[in-house]
């Protein structure tokens, strides 16, 4: 056994010289063209010429978070009209279609003003308006040509065509073979200048679907919606994304084109393109299209930060489903100096059958199937939380999972952590750095995401000199600053039985139209 | 900057079936996996166009540049093991996957979840002579891995490092492969955990309807459908591990690929060297399994704690191997499987009765797929939910394929195509594939030229013969009190019960959970 430790160590030394460090940045450099239009738009372009193919990944530096007081899920929302189409694509007449449109939003604003009167509301008048906007909706509807934006991209080639919408951002991505770039600049700039705002009140019902699978009929989803909003009180992030049942049955379309206005501007976007591309060609292309985008300035900034937590927050769900735990501890936002500290802390503790929390929880106490602690939680362009969670085994409870997490957040309060374990998480960030190149369509995301964070994609290599620096001292540091009682918030779900258990009153009722 | 979260929201649900011709995934749910989808969860103003500026419709894209994919070296050894070797210099990086004959559908049914147990211990029992925990230590100081896993025909052996590694992350690969030691703690721990994914496999619907419409549509008793139960679990013994390893693990029933930055000449020799002195074992027999449609009805799982139904129309669907897969794969292209699928055009963005819709005729390589034709809608629409899928199915089978969606289901596959082989990695995974299941190497080139020749006659065909709507089972997995008109009204009803069998009292003593 000593034998084998000495022989170990002995190789650790010989693996921190692996082949990339950021040093070897420049050779990447070359393959690299960065181009920011007069507008603002950014294109970070990586020539990978392996195949001809390309992926793209367009990040809007604009998520839930953005979402306006009286309309959470309106980020998310604008995400899916952005596949209804503009006044070319997914419509049979659009100059027929655009005064039927108005007549929509004139009769749902009508209808609203009835619908949330607090006193004095009409019934009789509620329902005349109601029908009105209903008709409405069907005269605007004889003009739709369905998804003909995603038909397009589809049948030109194009796999994998999606997007998301986070707390901080928005994103949208597909692949294409590569001689269909101008088409793909022209169907991208063209959603990004005159998206239509068709379908609505329909795409809506679809939304309220995705809430309903991901939060409502969820364990863990009702869980962390409870959780978030009771971790965070002034920070953004204690909203869902998707959006509460409520505002996803009253916003408008014309909620959705203000937020896209307000934010989706060529300076709060940025364009990660990775394939076979050559700049020389492909880039004047992007410019011809995208500098179409009238300059408008980036949005301000609107935002509270979370005061400083000064108590412990506890949810219990009672619950049909099995025992879960959960904590959290609020830790400012990625651009805090000891962002890598944290992410040493996450992969000591979470990255593998050699972290400290497997081996504790699941191997030595065989109290837990899985445990693992990790940053970024919900978000990470605010503050934010580092969190941990613990699925018991069966016959073992969520007391025992927080009793053990709270023994390994005191051991890295009070002792170092080993050299073999600090120098594991440096040689894991570079290795998966090097495999995180393999894919044309991570990489359009990983330089995206460093333009947009950080204003220079290189930092996506930087981030390895930081991640050197991280001490032993520096995860005494951070966890005894992170992991104080009064910071906490805790979530667990309590097994109750199902017979006990209402049904969920949130957005159970059938939808208006 | 770490890592995000699963604090995302997608337009697309992830589809659960893939259409076009590609490498099967693990037919069930790992742990792994189970583990981790546990978490997951939340989680205009142009001035004027200056003429250069073409509409999309007026763009003519050039012709794809003629790409070859580099094909992967064959090598059969004397003992009958198939390798591949498929050179890749880009990055630093060495990938190799043994894939072995027999799975779980070849584990005896009282011990359902053997293969389980196997994929998981192999790897953290350790070798002879260094434990699991040893081999943890030394490839996670390297970044390197070496996993065993599962699926229902076959187990694998893999690793993955940098270069500069291979030979020792090698060293250690052959050790497990010829000396596991399944040490007695570890297969302890994998019970334990499959234990708690069994305790919680009803908590979410998406599981309880992943089993269960494979029940439907196979039968209990296919080894395709079996569950593992706390007894079938509790049965496996350390025994057990070492006899299949010894039954199994053999070279002529070893598909083996590498790919990466390595000189093939080099490697070939390196593996000559590591393999030839090998001697060949018994041949692994597929098991012969009788497949029966499965019994058309409705069936019900209660859910107490759900607003939304999701309701799967199951039948049993056809091989791949099958002259009319070709025209299958395109009719589940405009039928359910696209963004402009009939599916989604008339469920989602018409009626908006669902985020989630989809579905096709099933295949699997070497037996009947499922057909699984699939929503999820709010409670109170459930019954609507049904109706619209019947009479889609109607549809399906009475209305021809228009010459657009014809043409369209047929360019969604075509003008992707370079996808399937875009990297050399995806065409040496083809490749074992195709070996393993004796396919002809050059399906793919078939599959290609076969869709060209596609018909809307064909696709009306097809649809005929593999969609039987009396046949199909329904399953629907939800909350009666708030759906819109009761089941019953559709059909005669049958409730499944899904109630965990508890563990047996003589596992009570020790286990679940060491009580």
């Amino acid at each position: 056994m000593n034998r084998w430790f000495a022989k170990l160590t002995c190789l650790l030394l010989l693996v921190a010289a692996l082949p990339l460090a950021a040093q070897d940045l420049a050779s990447y450099e070359k393959r690299v063209s960065v181009k920011t239009l007069p507008n603002g738009l950014t294109v970070v372009l990586w020539r990978r010429p392996e195949a001809p193919v390309f992926s793209f990944f367009t990040l809007v530096d604009a998520g839930s978070a953005q979402d306006p007081l009286h309309a959470t899920g309106l980020a998310h929302m604008m995400e899916h009209m952005a596949f209804k189409g503009t006044p070319d694509i997914g419509t049979k007449d659009y100059a027929a279609e655009k005064p039927a449109l108005q007549k929509v939003e004139q009769t749902y604003a009508a209808y609203e003003a009835e619908r949330i009167k607090r006193v004095n509301q009409d019934p009789q008048k509620l329902a005349q308006l109601k029908n009105a906007w209903e008709q409405a909706i069907k005269d605007a509807d004889k003009y739709v040509v369905q998804n003909q934006f995603g038909e397009i991209v589809e049948s030109h080639g194009g796999v994998g065509v999606n997007a998301f919408t986070n707390y901080d951002e928005t994103a949208y991505m597909y692949s294409m073979p590569s001689n269909m770039i101008e088409l793909w600049a022209a169907l991208e700039s063209d959603r990004l200048m005159h998206p239509v705002m068709r379908e609505f009140y329909k795409e809506r019902n679809v939304v309220m679907e995705e809430r309903r699978m991901r939060t409502d009929s969820q364990p863990t989803g009702r869980l962390v919606e409870q959780f978030l909003g009771t971790a965070f009180m002034a920070n953004p992030y204690h909203r869902p994304t998707i959006g509460y049942a409520a505002d996803l049955q009253s916003f408008s379309a014309s909620d959705a084109a203000e937020f896209f206005q307000r934010y989706y501007v060529p300076s709060n976007m940025v364009i990660g393109l990775v394939g076979d591309l050559d700049p020389a060609q492909v880039l004047p292309i992007v410019e011809k299209y995208f500098g179409q985008l009238a300059t408008t300035s980036k949005p301000e900034e609107l935002f509270t930060d979370e005061p400083a937590q000064n108590s412990v927050r506890e949810v219990t769900l009672h619950d049909p489903s099995q025992p879960f735990y959960l904590e959290g501890y609020h830790r400012p936002s990625y651009l805090a100096p000891d962002d890598a500290v944290y992410d040493a802390i996450s992969d000591i503790l979470s990255n593998g059958r050699t972290s400290r929390l497997y081996r504790s929880m699941v191997r030595d106490k065989k109290i837990a199937a899985f445990a693992a602690g990790f940053t970024g939680f919900p978000g990470i362009k605010y503050g934010h939380l580092f969190a941990f969670y613990g699925v018991p085994l069966p016959g073992h409870t969520n007391e025992e999972m927080q009793k053990a997490v709270h023994e390994e957040i005191d051991k890295l309060k009070t002792q170092d952590v080993s050299d073999e374990e600090l120098q594991m998480f440096k040689t894991r960030t570079k290795a998966d750095l090097i495999r995180g190149l393999a894919s044309n369509e991570g990489l359009a995301q990983q330089l995206a995401t460093y333009q947009t964070r950080y204003g220079d994609w290189r930092e996506l290599f930087r981030y390895l000199d930081r991640v050197d620096k991280v001490t032993k001292a520096d995860i005494r540091r951070v966890s005894n600053q992170a992991f104080a009682e009064t910071n906490r918030t805790v979530g667990i779900i309590q097994t109750q039985t199902a017979s006990s258990h209402p049904a969920p009153a949130a957005s159970k009722g059938a939808e208006q139209q | 900057m770490s890592r995000r979260v699963n604090a995302t929201l997608s337009c697309h649900p992830e589809r659960r079936r893939r259409c076009a011709a590609g490498v099967e995934g693990p037919a069930v749910l790992t742990r792994s996996h189970f583990l981790s989808v546990l978490f997951c969860f939340l989680l205009l103003f142009t001035a004027f166009s200056p003429a250069q500026i073409k509409p999309w419709n007026q763009i003519q894209p050039p012709a794809l540049p003629a790409f070859k994919p580099q094909e992967p070296i064959r090598v059969q050894l004397s003992n009958g093991m198939v390798i591949f070797l498929q050179e890749d210099h880009e990055l630093p990086l060495i990938d190799a996957t043994a894939r072995i004959r027999g799975g779980s559908i070849s584990e005896p049914a009282n011990k359902t979840g053997l293969t389980d147990l196997y994929g998981e211990v192999w790897r953290t029992g350790g070798t002879k002579t260094k434990t699991g925990d040893q081999m943890d230590d030394f490839l996670e100081a390297r970044a390197a891995k070496i996993e065993t896993d599962n699926q229902s025909d076959s187990t694998t052996i893999s690793l993955n490092c940098l270069k500069g590694d291979f030979d020792a992350v090698f060293e250690m690969f052959l050790d497990l492969l010829h000396h596991p030691e399944f040490r007695p703690d570890k297969l302890e721990l994998a019970q334990e955990q499959m234990y708690t994914e069994i305790s919680r496999r009803n908590d979410n619907v998406d599981s309880i309807v992943h089993r269960e419409s494979r029940i439907i549509a196979y039968g209990k008793n296919n080894p395709y459908a079996r569950v593992a139960e706390y007894a079938t679990v509790a049965a496996v013994t350390r025994e057990d591990l070492l006899n299949w390893h010894q039954q199994y693990v053999y070279p002529n029933n070893i598909i083996f690929g590498i790919t990466g930055d390595f000189d093939a000449k080099a490697m070939e020799a390196k593996l000559h060297q590591a393999f030839d002195s090998w001697q060949k074992g018994p041949e692994a027999k597929a098991p012969d399994i009788k497949f029966t449609e499965p019994k058309p009805g409705l069936y019900f799982v209660r859910k107490g704690d759900v607003n939304q139904s999701s309701i799967d129309m199951l039948d049993l669907g056809i091989e791949r191997s099958n002259p009319d897969y070709f025209v299958v794969t395109v009719m589940n292209e405009m039928f359910g499987g696209s963004f402009s699928s009939r599916l989604f055009n008339h469920l989602r963005s018409g009626k908006g009765l669902a985020y989630s819709v989809g579905g096709g005729v099933g295949s699997g390589w070497d037996h009947p797929g499922v057909t699984n034709i699939q929503m999820q809608t709010k409670s109170a629409s459930t019954v609507e939910g049904i109706q619209g899928l019947d009479e889609e199915i109607d549809g399906l089978l009475n209305n021809a394929a228009t010459p657009e969606e014809l043409k369209r289901a047929k360019d969604d596959i075509l003008n992707s195509f370079i996808f399937q082989f875009d990297t050399p990695e995806k065409v040496l995974r083809e490749k074992m594939a195709y070996e393993f299941y004796h396919y002809p190497l050059d399906f793919l080139e078939r599959y290609r030229s076969e869709v060209e020749k596609v018909t809307a006659e064909d696709v009306s065909r097809v649809a005929r013969k593999y969609v039987h709507k009396d046949r199909m089972a329904v399953l629907v997995v939800g909350n009666d009190t708030e759906f819109d008109k009761p089941l019953s009204t559709l059909g005669p009803m049958q409730e499944l019960d899904i109630t965990i069998p508890p563990p047996p009292a003589s596992m009570m003593q020790q286990g679940p959970g060491g009580q």
